[in-house]
């Protein structure tokens, strides 16, 4: 193999990687979110309508002021609200938490459509988002200059550089979430709270209060996953959007175990086999030709069953997962 | 008693035939998406519109929100004294042939189907085929590359039919033109996921294709951004898309879904509806491809003249448009 397919080959592997990198981020953040609130003792199978109502939210406002920053800041507020619907039900009230979750994923379905054709009588989409109405992808300092090097110049400006702004707040926000959990007094606290509450209690914290600070948490990382749907990576929003993939997070974040690290290897690898699907489409492989599209879409699903089944243990949930708190009296 | 009851029997049928005559209440039912969804029925509404503005006849309408309702709407119509009931789109297809059975005096009309048989339904299909023919040809010509992209939404036959008409016009304009193929997902979210279009576009993209032809709905919003923001070309469909990225749509493939809502209530109120299936092709004007302001400066006089070409070729017969229908597959 010569040299020029070599750098080719290299230049493919990277922008494959790229794409996965992009399809992951709603996936990571949702996860990230989902990870902070079940640490802590909530369950939040409201992901994906948090990001879909805030994915609405960005857009409509965007569309509006004309500004993505106040997209951004709509979708934050809507769905910390969000989630503190879900912490008022839940923890406040001790309500069942997977109906809470379902209600805030049926009210986000529904009420962007309402508000949709309310706001803009399109069929409850938003109109398309121009250039200055979205955050573009970032070209970070010497991208153009350092391309022409071998290997590293690619890497750099195919794969580091060029994500919208979202992209690299969801790997920012990784780091950030395993440091605050494994090292930090807050994060001792929230997960002793998923474990044993009683003990956090009896060491004179509020429970009430660290659950609803990890629900706004993952109420905040929802907003941003929205944002990067439809006013990052989307020019706008379309009814259900979001397209399942609140729930494929919650997958990824109980195949990492709930564990930072191990959930963003999990999205990655989401992001890599879908990435990778779209790409076999229609491609001539060895020995059976060209494979049917039912197969090749059922490939990230058949491999997150077998890695689930065979190569991973156990993934046990926090103890105290689901139950609500009730204090003594 | 005998004859005051056989007078009454008398005047009620006078009375009930008169009205049939008078009273022409047509009513149409929109599907999910509403009738201002700048596509399918957005175009069945101009239809309407058209309609009510000529005749001065108000038209009865209803817009689904969700899959429960489609029948509901129907029978609504009915018990409200519609005479003719117009449905919008496949996914109303069982519902209408429910209805329709049931209500064999009314007359029924829907639009994207071609399988059921009813004797007091109308069926309007398309010849996708031959319009996203021309927009191949445009494809082929525009391409600077020689590789051309179709995005899918739902992994289904109607939308082989897009695609197959595609790669036959890019084909037989350019000999070797490599036309990259994706669909979405073979279950309904695939219309609605404009991430994940954006993506499919974007690795065409990487593989060189500078014109990507999208039949995939709310996912080709994304398909459209993706490739307006790679500075390449895509190609709408439905309705005329060219608006949503002006200078980065090269043109759309419409299908003229309001000239089938126009001529339904129309012949309906003449006294002329038949029931049967109607195929709107380019003959018909059913199908076409899109030239206004917003992509006019991307069309040369070269590109014109093949399109127009292979329009007159189609509709005199010479070039024959395979149907993916037909045979369940495609030669090219």
């Amino acid at each position: 193999m010569d040299w020029a397919a070599l750098s080719e080959l290299w230049i493919d592997t990277l922008r494959i990687l790229d794409g996965s990198f992009r399809l992951a981020t709603p996936l990571i953040l949702c996860a990230m979110a989902g990870l902070v609130s079940e640490r802590s003792g909530v369950i939040d199978i409201g992901l994906e309508g948090k990001m879909l109502a805030a994915a609405f939210a960005a857009a409509a406002v965007a569309s509006l002021s004309g500004s993505p920053w106040a997209g951004l800041v709509a979708a934050l507020g809507v769905s910390a609200a969000l989630a503190l619907v879900h912490g008022f039900a839940c923890i406040t009230h001790r309500g069942e938490q997977i109906i809470s979750g379902v209600a805030i994923n049926i009210l986000a379905s529904g009420g962007t459509v309402v508000a949709g054709i309310a706001l803009f009588r399109q069929g409850g989409q938003s109109p398309p988002l121009m250039a200055d109405e979205r955050f573009r992808p970032i070209a970070l300092p010497g991208a153009e200059a350092l391309s022409g090097i071998p290997v590293i110049g690619p890497f750099y400006a195919e794969l580091v550089s060029g994500h919208t702004l979202p992209v690299y707040l969801a790997l920012i926000a990784v780091p950030l979430v395993a440091w605050m959990l494994a090292r930090t007094t807050f994060g001792l606290r929230l997960r002793a709270t998923g474990e044993m509450p009683l003990a956090v209690d009896s060491a004179g914290v509020s429970v009430v209060l660290i659950r609803y600070r990890a629900v706004l948490i993952a109420g905040l990382l929802c907003g941003l996953a929205g944002v990067f749907l439809s006013t990052a990576h989307g020019a706008g929003f379309v009814r259900e959007m979001s397209a399942g993939k609140g729930y494929i997070a919650l997958a990824a974040m109980i195949f990492g175990k709930w564990r930072p690290w191990p959930v963003l290897g999990a999205c990655l690898l989401f992001g890599f086999l879908e990435t990778a699907a779209a790409r076999l489409q229609g491609v001539q492989l060895p020995l059976i030709g060209e494979a049917p599209v039912e197969l090749i879409l059922m490939l990230p699903y058949v491999a997150t069953v077998v890695l689930l089944a065979g190569f991973f243990g156990r993934a046990i949930p926090p103890k105290a997962l689901g139950v609500p708190y009730r204090k003594e009296r | 008693m005998r004859v005051i009851s056989l007078l009454a029997g008398v005047a009620l049928g006078v009375v009930a035939t008169a009205a049939s005559a008078a009273d022409f209440k047509p009513a149409v039912v929109f599907d999910m998406g509403g009738k201002f969804d700048k596509s399918f029925n957005e175009g069945v509404w101009n239809g309407v519109k058209k309609f009510m503005d000529e005749s001065g006849v108000e038209v009865m309408e209803f817009e689904v929100t969700n899959e429960t309702q489609r029948e509901q709407a129907m029978r609504r119509m009915v018990s409200r004294g519609a005479t003719i009931v117009l449905g919008v789109g496949f996914a109303q297809a069982d519902a209408i042939d429910k209805v329709a059975a049931e209500h064999p005096d009314i007359q029924f009309a829907i639009i994207d189907v071609s399988w059921l048989d009813r004797p007091n339904l109308r069926q309007y299909a398309f010849k996708e085929h031959e319009g996203s023919y021309l927009v191949g040809v445009a494809a082929a010509n525009k391409s600077e590359t020689g590789k051309v992209g179709f995005v899918g939404g739902m992994d289904i036959p109607l939308i082989r039919k897009f695609a197959c008409g595609y790669v036959q016009g890019a084909k037989e304009t350019a000999d070797g033109t490599e036309v990259l193929q994706n669909m979405t997902g073979t279950t309904p979210t695939a219309w609605n996921d404009p991430t994940k279009g954006a993506e499919l576009a974007q690795s065409q993209i990487d593989r060189g294709a500078d014109v990507i032809y999208h039949a995939a709905g709310g996912t080709g919003l994304g398909v459209i951004r993706a490739t307006a923001d790679a500075d390449k070309l895509a190609i709408g469909v439905d309705s005329n898309q060219n608006g949503i990225a002006p200078g980065h749509v090269l043109t759309s493939m419409v299908k003229r879904v309001d000239v089938a809502a126009y001529e339904t209530f129309k012949d309906a109120m003449d006294g002329n509806f038949t029931s049967g299936v109607k195929i709107l092709g380019l003959a018909e004007n059913g199908v076409d491809w899109a030239v206004d302001e917003n992509n006019a400066p991307l069309l040369t006089d070269d590109l014109k003249a093949a399109v127009e070409a292979a329009r007159e070729g189609i509709i005199a017969g010479t070039i024959k448009v395979h149907n993916y229908e037909d045979t369940g597959s495609c030669p090219y």
